[in-house]
């Protein structure tokens, strides 16, 4: 009998002990979905651990639900099922998707809401400007950053003797034009490659030049807007590439990055142009020639070339978990922004700092003396306020329009359509997309 | 007379169907449904917005040229791997099954390749083909002077695609083929060989038609393989390009749904292909059947 007592009591007081123990302690947890893998993903699981080990509220779970598309793939079934993270990351040309969604929780709001009073004069600029709504309110907080330069090999130029390009003042297109020529002269197979042709070429040349992409300030400013690229200003700058594929100047390899990169690395082409985030890999794969990053080419009539644009991904807020989540999610979300993360996340990514503090840190420290390429972009991307024009592209159905666009273009490299032509038909093709998009969201 | 054996109980037949009942509408008849239901919709990703439209999708499609372009490039690809893959198969098996020594190894080896995923075998044909560091497309162009280049040119895509698609179908045909030729007679060939008929009379009067039964198969099979499997292929060699040349049905279903998010279109090109491919059998059973013939 004193037995059994014994016994009772001692399991109603572990119960007691367990129970009280995980009420008191057991951290919130907050669900992070992002596209980061392999290296860059280990950058993420050392941040998350930095976060989990300097406060005891809340524990961030990162998973990576593979890439971009099946991270947003992922997302969409999980807020049709009501099982979404808090956080999803997504990349650049989902913004009007995410933003229209009505599964967001904006993070200006969620900042304010959580106490946490953000100094967002303090981030860089054209960042913030691709996340905001029109009324400037930031709708994600923005994670990898990257931006087009043009590489090029140091070992061909001198050879041609042609001398080295300035990392600060771009180089005109007739410039470009002439080193090409210089080039093939000297006996290299071809001249400029280019990755993401969609995106340097006529999205950002659209930026650097300040012209319009979409009407209604590039789509940011309703949903009613249609593609302009067909501008005599575009169809010139593809015409003169077009011009210079049939002396070589100009080699297509590919829609996205690995043929025009291959061409670089094999010294088929001297000039390559890529996103700033490439340098990783160029630094690994490259070991027979020396190569440098300059700015992307400008016009002559352009005095005052406006920044590029950016690509990468930002982290949206799902709605629809408790109150208290969301003040660990906005904890994380400032403890990311911190100049310390930051500068590891840039050191170890080659992806931007996101605030102004944290670059000129790095600049004080000496790190661009050490790693002038990476500085190329970031000032690049910064060398003017962003106009309406330059600020980004906001755009339905975006991830289409690139593959019209991809598609129009090489009709023109390969010789079935005149770059007015193609460009026409981009712009009449995505109208249609960007007409079928605004009917989703038209109030009933 | 034919012997029935007749189910005393009246529930116990369908119980004991059920569980694939079960299956089949769960994993097949249901999301076929919503598939259906989605093509007459428009709609944002996340199911929040929805509007009802009728058949404004499957209007949308047919007014695009290019997607009447993407049917008559996934006909026209279909069609070729297809006829690629079972020549080959029928000519390798012919040969294989006439092969005295090493036969079993032989055919052994040449089993081989369909167990590499399409994916991988359209890598290992870029190895090949690709202009910039493909091995037999440099050899080709520093030999032969032949301009080739799958990455700019819809043509050259379009080849090698059909090459790589095809190449590990050969195979799954060889399989059949031989298979079916151990099945004729050998008396049948002797006694035509005796009457002077040449090998190519013998595989042409004897062969073919006894094999007829495999080659309807082997076709059907081939057609749906080309039509679905080739993702892989397509996926890795050219994702739809140059310029959309290589955009075939079940890419282009990808393409729209997965990556761009455009769920009504995509659904209404689902079932325009699924229509597609009932079509095609059926009348690959009604027309082709009838001149089969089944050993019997």
């Amino acid at each position: 009998m004193k037995k059994r007592t014994w016994l009772g009591f001692l399991a109603i007081a572990s119960i007691l002990i367990f129970t009280a123990s995980q009420v008191m302690a057991a951290p919130v947890t907050i669900n992070w979905w992002h596209a980061m893998r392999s290296a860059r993903g280990k950058v993420c699981d050392h941040m998350i651990k930095k976060f989990n080990e300097s406060q005891s509220d809340y524990v961030v779970v990162g998973t990576n639900k593979g890439n971009y598309d099946e991270t947003v793939n992922a997302g969409v079934a999980a807020i049709r099922a009501k099982k979404h993270p808090h956080l999803l990351q997504s990349f650049e040309v989902g913004t009007q998707t995410m933003m229209l969604s009505g599964a967001i929780y904006p993070v200006h709001e969620l900042m304010k809401d959580n106490g946490f009073d953000v100094n967002w004069k303090d981030y860089m600029q054209p960042v913030l400007s691709y996340y905001m709504n029109a009324d400037g309110n930031l709708m994600s907080m923005p994670f990898n950053s990257s931006t087009p330069v043009m590489y090029y090999n140091v070992d061909l130029f001198k050879k041609a003797g042609i001398a080295e390009l300035s990392k600060t003042d771009p180089i005109s297109w007739d410039k470009l034009g002439e080193i090409t020529t210089k080039l093939i002269a000297s006996g290299v197979p071809a001249g400029m490659v280019t990755a993401w042709q969609s995106w340097t070429q006529i999205e950002n040349y659209c930026a650097i030049h300040n012209l319009p992409f979409a009407t209604k300030s590039n789509g940011y400013e309703g949903l009613d807007c249609e593609l302009a690229i067909n501008n005599p200003k575009v169809v010139n700058h593809i015409t003169r590439l077009k011009k210079w594929m049939a002396d070589k100047r100009f080699l297509y390899g590919g829609q996205k990055y690995q043929g025009p990169k291959a061409e670089f690395i094999a010294q088929n082409a001297a000039v390559y142009i890529d996103s700033i985030s490439g340098i990783a890999k160029l630094k690994k794969a490259v070991k027979d020639f020396k190569w440098d990053v300059a700015p992307l080419p400008v016009e002559t009539w352009m005095k005052e070339p406006q920044n590029t644009i950016i690509g990468g991904a930002s982290n949206w807020v799902l709605k629809g978990h408790k109150k208290s989540d969301y003040k660990g999610v906005a904890a994380f979300l400032n403890f990311l922004a911190t100049p310390e993360m930051q500068e590891y996340w840039h050191k170890q990514t080659g992806y931007f700092p996101i605030t102004i503090s944290a670059y000129e840190s790095l600049k004080k420290k000496g790190y661009y003396k050490e790693q002038p390429y990476q500085e190329v972009g970031i000032k690049q991307m910064t060398r003017r306020e962003p106009t309406k024009i330059s600020r980004g592209l906001r755009l339905g159905y975006f991830i289409q329009i690139r593959n019209i666009i991809n598609e129009e273009l090489e009709l023109v490299w390969n010789d079935t359509k005149t770059p007015q032509e193609a460009l026409d038909n981009a712009v009449k093709r995505s109208n249609v997309k960007l007409r079928e998009f605004e009917k989703i969201y038209k109030k009933k | 007379m034919i012997k029935r054996s007749v189910f005393t109980n009246r529930k116990l037949p369908y119980l004991l169907i059920l569980p694939q009942i079960l299956v089949t509408a769960t994993f097949f008849y249901w999301p076929a449904a919503q598939g259906l239901f989605q093509s007459l919709m428009i709609s944002d990703p996340f199911g929040l917005y929805n509007t009802f439209v009728w058949f404004d999708n499957f209007i949308a499609l047919f007014k695009d040229p290019l997607y009447l372009k993407s049917v008559a490039i996934t006909l026209t690809f279909s069609a070729c791997t297809a006829f690629v893959s079972i020549s080959m198969g029928l000519f390798i098996a012919t040969m294989a099954n006439r092969a005295l020594r090493f036969k079993a190894l032989i055919r052994t080896m040449l089993i081989w390749p369909y167990a590499v995923a399409p994916a991988i075998s359209g890598i290992l044909w870029l190895f090949l083909l690709h202009p910039s560091y493909g091995v037999v497309s440099i050899a080709f162009k520093r030999w032969f002077g032949l301009e080739w280049n799958p990455v700019l040119v819809g043509r050259d895509a379009m080849i090698m695609v059909i090459l790589a698609s095809a190449w590990k179908q050969v195979s799954y045909n060889f399989v059949f083929f031989v298979a079916g030729m151990q099945a004729i007679p050998h008396s049948l060939i002797e006694a035509a060989s005796m009457d002077g008929a040449s090998p190519f009379r013998r595989f042409w009067a004897i062969t073919v038609p006894l094999l007829s039964p495999t080659l309807f198969f082997v076709t059907v099979m081939n057609i749906i393989y080309a039509f679905f499997e080739t993702f892989g292929v397509i996926h890795t060699v050219t994702q739809g390009g140059p310029g959309g040349a290589t955009n075939v049905l079940v890419y282009k279903v990808y393409q729209d749904g997965f990556i761009g998010l455009n769920l009504g279109s995509s659904a209404a090109q689902s079932i325009v292909l699924m229509s597609l491919i009932i079509l095609i059998t059926v009348l690959q059973f009604k027309y082709v059947e009838r001149k089969v013939q089944y050993t019997g």
